[in-house]
């Protein structure tokens, strides 16, 4: 190998021998070895820097969906959750309509066309006949949907409900690929809800206006309960199938009974959908196929959910599941 | 321009042993693109910028209309976007894998590739880093990911990871380039425009080729090329979790960092040839880049299939045995149902046939080995499209499973990431030169069809020597 040290290149670094010559070599040996490793560095640095940076609460209604008090008598926090008696529900066959459920979520929460965020899913069982189930975003205490998304825009509260600001929510959909209760909406398109919606003011416990690009879903109406009312879906079941309350209190109704949930839960052989999955579910079942209402459980199907909108936001699109 | 003919300043950067006029030869070969610009290579490059504004008409289109353009749906809510995520990055893992792990074993047969190897990892990430952001529904807040990212989130460690990947590539791809770049700046004719001067002034980073530059370069590259293989390995698994973190059947499977990883260097060699056969005949380097190169590389695709049968073996077999809740229905998709078709191509057309293609000597030419990478590459890239949209397509809860099926939006995206990806490596052939000059003439002798590896022979056919036409 020949020295160039001795006979250096003649293009930029001046007179042989000379010390800025060596002095420049010296530093770019430096600048070279470290570069390697400095920049690894740069893209941790960066988010170390957004860390500190927002120290903050994540956001004010993350912050006020965390300091809402809703606290029990005695001080302690609510948990709330729910019940649904399944020996009740008959998918709304024996009053000939959609379910009614659904359709009063849909009202309450203008929740756009085609979402249903309870939605009454018609499962075989063994033998020839089916039940219908209602499932809402089942409220998980170890929700795989919080955990993976990545800017906070899906998180749990400490009453128990998971929400959504859509907000801040960027519409990458990892939380629908997380979710294994399929029970996670997108706007695929700008969401058809009713004029009356585009007024409201966006709260994160009542999604509306609906956002084009973020994902949606129940959100347990937290605020309702708060206010003393119980949510939608309960509201407008006309077998009072569903009963929503505290844990914490261990009481619940339907609008008509008042159950403690414990004893409640435990003899009438409760159970939690996909218990295995270990996501901990808030919302109970209790097994049956709408025998409790005089329903035969060999006579299949629903009635179709509709959207009520007579007139809805312009430029809006409908979209297939 | 480059002046060709004036063997000019400085020769210092090279060590004499080489014949001059072979390495001069070689110069002027490597350095000819850079010098002279054909109508064809216009016509080639308005081709792709066509397709590109394309690709951005449909693009605007979706920003104002939403992501109801495309195929996807809540339930199978992730689809080509995604697919075409999964397979880039894939892609992006021969060159690490080539140059980095060949370099650190001091092999020399791949070192007139090296360079492209390292182009195609960078412009693969550059090109695959742009599908996250097409699939997100409000792209106006993805700084969201800076102000609120989350490191729980499996698509902050995608981010993290394929951002240090890009830069820990770039600059391994640059460190080669400098004694290169001096090259370029020391054979500027006295007409080269100034924009020109200034570039390879700039890039050259005061190379004079001292033997302490030599030592730094070359200590530089060392850590690199030993850092820049770890973080490739953990790119690719990464990538692979944002699919393994979730509660869904197909995709619950402990296998999935490592099937992906092989997956991504498996489709990554087959990227590599094929770039390799086009270079080489656009730019003429026949001479440097012969069978030797090919068949190194096929029997590295060969080995491959193999590594992904076994890992299609471990994840198949797995669950298959059991068959819990779900894998009944996958299967049924895969083997007979909605996506049998795919699945069986996959299978036969990308593992097997390239397999058997590369193993006989007959067909062990170069359009052989090049025919079995396309077809590996468009296996690969099905296999993806298996594991989304089949993954997605088993039913949570009692519905009936959707298809899905990309749309015109979802193709064109693919078809403008493709251009974008021809587009950027015609304009790097302009301006870098595409074979390590100064490695090259480093490591390899001059003499005329020296063979590099010695291959096992499967037959007699093998003895002959000049497939190298084609």
């Amino acid at each position: 190998m020949n020295s160039a040290e001795l006979d250096p290149d003649d293009s930029n670094t001046g007179p042989p021998g000379t010390v800025p010559a060596l002095a420049r070599g010296v530093q770019r040996r430096r600048i070279l070895r470290m570069a390697g490793s400095a920049l690894f560095a740069v893209p941790p640095l960066a988010f170390g820097a957004r860390a500190w940076l927002s120290r903050a609460p994540a956001s004010p209604l993350e912050a006020m969906a965390r300091m809402s008090s809703a606290q029990a008598a005695n001080g302690r926090l609510r948990r709330w959750s729910m019940v649904i008696d399944l020996r009740s529900c008959d998918g709304c066959q024996r009053v000939g309509k959609p379910p009614q459920c659904t359709a009063a979520c849909i009202e309450g929460h203008f929740a756009p066309q085609p979402m249903e965020w309870i939605q009454v899913y018609e499962q075989e069982l063994p033998g020839n006949g089916t039940r219908f189930v209602p499932a809402t975003c089942q409220q998980c205490q170890n929700p795989p949907c919080t955990n993976v998304c990545p800017v906070g825009a899906t998180f749990s509260t400490p009453e128990g409900p998971v929400l959504i600001d859509q907000e801040r929510c960027i519409g990458c959909r990892i939380c629908m690929a997380a979710c294994p209760y399929d029970r996670r909406f997108f706007n695929w398109a700008t969401p058809p809800q009713p004029v009356e919606a585009l007024g409201m003011k966006y709260e994160v416990e009542h999604q509306a206006p609906a956002i084009r690009g973020t994902v949606m879903k129940c959100d347990f109406c937290p605020d309702m309960a708060r206010a003393g009312t119980l949510p939608y879906c309960a509201q407008g079941c006309p077998n009072n199938a569903i009963y929503y309350g505290d844990l914490e209190e261990d009481v619940a109704t339907n609008g008509k009974a008042v159950i403690q949930i414990s004893r409640f839960l435990s003899q009438n052989s409760a159970f939690r959908l996909n218990e295995e999955y270990g996501t901990e579910p808030r919302v109970y079942y209790i097994p049956g196929a709408g025998e409790a209402v005089g329903r035969d459980s060999s006579k299949r199907g629903r009635l179709a959910t509709v959207w009520p909108w007579k007139k809805v936001a312009s430029g809006s699109r409908t979209w297939s599941r | 321009m480059v002046a060709m003919r004036q063997p000019a300043r400085s020769t210092a950067h090279l060590p004499l042993e080489v014949p001059a006029e072979w390495r001069e030869g070689l110069e002027s070969n490597v350095l000819a693109p850079l010098a002279r610009t054909s109508w064809r290579y216009f016509a080639w490059i308005g081709f792709l910028a066509v397709v590109i504004a394309w690709a951005v008409v449909m693009y605007v289109h979706q920003l104002q209309t939403g992501l109801v353009v495309t195929g996807m749906r809540d339930r199978i809510s992730w689809g080509l976007y995604i697919i075409s995520f999964v397979f880039f990055i894939g892609i992006s893992h021969a060159g690490t894998l080539l140059s980095a792990i060949l370099r650190v074993v001091k092999a020399r047969w791949q070192l007139p590739v090296t360079r492209m190897a390292e182009f195609i990892t960078v412009v693969a990430l550059m090109v695959g880093g742009l599908f996250p952001l097409i699939d997100l529904g409000r792209p106006d807040r993805i700084l969201n990911m800076i102000w609120y990212g989350r490191w729980q989130s499996p698509l902050v460690w995608d981010f993290l990871a394929i951002t240090t990947y890009l830069t820990g590539s770039a600059i391994y791809l640059y460190l080669p380039l400098i004694p290169d770049f001096a090259l370029c700046r020391d054979r500027l004719g006295p007409t080269a425009p100034a924009w020109k001067r200034g570039f390879f002034n700039l890039a050259a980073a005061g190379w004079t080729g001292s033997a302490v530059q030599r030592r730094a370069l070359d200590r530089a590259m060392t850590i690199m090329m030993i850092v820049i293989i770890p973080v490739a390995v953990s790119v690719h698994t990464v990538v692979s979790w944002i699919f393994a973190m979730t509660l869904r059947e197909p995709f619950n499977s402990t296998v999935f960092g490592a099937y992906f990883v092989a997956g991504a260097i498996f489709s990554g060699v087959a990227a590599i040839i094929i770039l390799m056969a086009v270079l080489r005949r656009v730019l003429h380097l026949e001479e440097y880049i012969t069978i030797n190169q090919f068949k190194a590389l096929g029997f590295f695709l060969l080995a491959m299939s193999l590594v992904m049968v076994y890992f299609n073996a471990s994840e198949y077999i797995v669950t298959g045995y059991k068959m819990e809740a779900g894998a009944p229905f996958h299967f049924h998709d895969l083997l007979v149902g909605y996506l049998g078709p795919y699945f069986w191509f996959y299978l036969v057309g990308g593992l097997v046939v390239p397999a058997l293609i590369i193993t006989f000597p007959r067909t062990r030419t170069i359009k052989g080995i090049v025919f079995a990478a396309v077809l590996v590459l468009i296996a690969m890239w099905i296999e993806r499209y298996l594991i989304v949209v089949g993954g997605f397509r088993v039913p949570l809860m009692p519905y009936t499973a959707r298809h899905y099926g990309p749309s015109l939006t979802e193709w064109s995206m693919l078809a403008g990431a493709f251009a974008l990806f021809a587009l950027i490596i015609s304009v790097f052939a302009k301006i870098f030169p595409m074979v390590s000059v100064w490695e090259v003439v480093e490591h390899r002798g001059p003499e005329p069809g020296e063979e590099v590896l010695e291959f096992p022979s499967f037959g007699s056919t093998d003895a002959q020597a000049p497939e190298v036409a084609s």
